[in-house]
């Protein structure tokens, strides 16, 4: 080997450094640093998050305290939020609310994306028959209605909020299969697969190393669009009575009640809106600023 | 067929069919070679020819729908039905492989060096840093300038050349005795087909590999090969050293091969030959020779009988044609 002509190029890197390389994710998480967009997105999110998570800290009232005094009044120093029909601070509830609608929102697309990628990149990868298996699985489960899910393990386990993440990643992940088994069938019989198959690469190895990687634009995309879509589905659900329940309660739930108040109390709708909006605008531009970060094109 | 002492590769009678809506396609029909130590083979012919195939079911990447029959051993191992695992072991390391288009040949989601020391990790047991150390030497000596730095990049910082180029790296890292290289200059534009020629004559001189060459360009065959075997319609036409298939083909497609070449040593007027018809359907192959509707020498015998590969004259040189000698 030349190497030991290395020392005279001008050009070259100490070793040590040279080892280090650059990974993907380190690689990906400079390029993100980059994205003003993205950082700013983080940054909102994680106050918002603090927030909610230290929502006991933060907030003068508890979540079921009563003002008697003021009972649907607009904002004030008092209640800077205002206060809802049964005199209960508007933002210690929006602080509390988001500690259900956040934890919905990542639990249940942690799951989705796990269960999701892993599904779909082996169905697509080995196709034939265990595809056709595993996707008539997803194809089945999609077709029950996902209410059916809830009410089943309502009746079952009794109301609990850890069944909302349940049932919702039980959902969420049967799009993420398709998207992500599409993606690795056309990933699948392009030559540098091929190539890592000739260089004698495992099967586990070339799903890992080689396809999962590749599927991760849309993967990323899609996540953006699951976090809210499954925030907004827990509102629903707890609409219904099956979610969360008072004095408990979530964004989706403070938005439906504003809704319902919105001619005579608005800021019970503004607020609580203003909240998952931001929040959703965050999820869209951090998932945004992945995406591109992890396009090693886009640099 | 030439027997050599010990040859690394042995392929007897091998057929490969490919069942697809339509019907079944008989891509390759008992096709027997080997490959020696060292050697470089040039295994030429048109598109659909089913020379690619061949070398598909070696490197055990043949698609789901394809079946392979008969014998392909390495070393006298057996490939055709070989586990997965054991596979693995073999291709990489032992066997190595070129594909035709280095755009997409590389991972365009990791840096070169991940590609690189991946194959080394797994076959050699090194350690990242010692495959480091290991790819940028072999990057070196694949004529890639400053390979310290550009190992780190990605493969679209790369230009079409140079992908090649790691390619090549890429599959002579782990020193392997036979390497396949699937129309390595195909997509390359001709200056740097030159270049990358060039180099795999360099590395086959440094590293006595045996390289299969599989093309349609007859001018890289001449430039690299020992050997070689001219194919159609999933059949070897004709086998022989390069010297003899050149200057004195004796199958009616290898001299419609040459014939259809441009030459820059013979001032020609006329128009480029070319050989008249289409390659026939793999589907439903005429009975005889496959290549009877577009032979200008075809006679009766060539309707009813398929002409079988034998040897003529030296050892090593064989054809399948009904001609005694090509008038």
């Amino acid at each position: 080997m030349t190497i030991a002509t290395l020392p005279d190029r001008p050009f070259s890197v100490p070793p040590e450094e040279a080892i280090r390389g650059r990974s993907l994710w380190a690689d990906a998480w400079r390029r993100l640093l980059r994205n003003r967009a993205a950082v700013v997105s983080a940054i909102v999110l994680a106050l918002i998050a603090l927030a909610c998570f230290g929502a006991s800290w933060i907030s003068p009232y508890p979540i079921d305290d009563i003002d008697w005094e003021n009972i649907s009044t607009g904002p004030s120093a008092l209640h800077w939020f205002g206060t809802d029909e049964n005199g209960r601070d508007l933002f210690t509830r929006i602080l509390y609310g988001g500690q259900v609608s956040l934890m919905v929102g990542i639990v249940a697309t942690l799951v989705s994306l796990m269960i999701g990628v892993a599904w779909g990149a082996v169905a697509g990868y080995f196709g034939g028959r265990i595809d056709s298996v595993m996707m008539r699985t997803v194809d089945i489960l999609y077709s029950l209605p996902y209410m059916f899910f809830v009410i089943l393990l309502v009746v079952f386990f009794g109301r609990n909020i850890l069944l909302i993440f349940v049932a919702l990643g039980a959902v969420q992940w049967l799009d993420m299969a398709r998207i992500v088994r599409g993606q690795t069938l056309s990933l699948k019989r392009k030559e540098f697969i091929e190539a890592a198959h000739a260089s004698g690469v495992s099967t586990v190895n070339v799903i890992r190393r080689h396809i999962i990687p590749n599927t991760l634009g849309p993967v990323v995309v899609y996540i953006t669009l699951t976090v809210p879509s499954v925030i907004l589905t827990e509102s629903f659900i707890s609409f219904l009575g099956l979610g969360v329940q008072e004095p408990q309660t979530s964004w989706g739930v403070l938005i439906a009640e504003g809704a319902r108040v919105m001619e005579t109390a608005p800021w019970s709708l503004i607020y609580p809106a203003i909240f998952l909006g931001v929040t959703l605008f965050c999820f869209n531009f951090i998932g945004d600023g992945l995406r591109d970060a992890l396009d090693p094109k886009d640099r | 067929m030439l027997h050599l002492a010990a040859p690394i590769l042995e392929v007897e009678n091998l057929q490969v069919r490919f069942s697809t809506p339509e019907g079944v396609v008989e891509a390759v029909n008992g096709v027997s070679f080997a490959v020696g130590e060292g050697e470089t083979l040039g295994v030429v012919g048109e598109s659909g020819s089913g020379k690619s195939q061949i070398f598909m079911t070696v490197m055990g990447l043949l698609a789901a729908n394809g079946t392979a029959t008969g014998s392909v051993r390495y070393r006298g191992r057996e490939l055709i039905g070989m586990p997965k695992r054991e596979l693995n072991t073999i291709r990489g390391g032992k066997m190595g492989m070129i594909f035709q288009d280095p755009m997409t040949s590389l991972n365009p989601y990791l840096t070169v060096r991940r590609q690189l020391t991946e194959v080394l990790v797994q076959h050699k047991g090194m350690s990242e840093r010692e495959a480091t150390d290991a790819a940028i030497g072999m990057l070196d000596r694949a004529r890639i300038p400053e390979p310290e730095k550009r190992i780190h990049q990605y493969p679209h910082e790369f230009s079409g050349g140079m992908r090649q180029r790691v390619m090549i790296a890429m599959a002579m890292l782990c020193k392997p005795d036979l390497l396949i290289a699937d129309e390595p200059t195909t997509a390359l534009d001709v200056t740097i087909q030159a270049q990358i020629i060039e180099l795999m004559k360099e590395l086959k001189e440094i590293s006595r590999t045996a390289i299969v060459l599989i093309t349609h360009d007859l001018g890289v065959v001449a430039g690299l090969s020992d050997r070689v075997m001219v194919m159609y319609a999933g059949r070897i036409m004709e086998a022989g050293s390069v010297r003899d298939i050149f200057y004195d083909p004796q199958h009616p497609y290898s001299r419609g091969l040459l014939n259809s070449m441009p030459r820059l040593d013979e001032a020609r007027a006329e128009a480029l030959e070319t050989i008249a018809g289409q390659p026939p359907n793999l589907q439903r192959l005429p009975p005889g020779c496959p290549f009877r509707p577009r032979c200008p020498y075809a006679f009766e015998r060539c309707e009813l009988e398929l002409p079988l590969l034998r040897d003529i004259g030296e050892p090593g040189r064989a054809k399948a044609c009904h001609l005694e000698r090509l008038p």
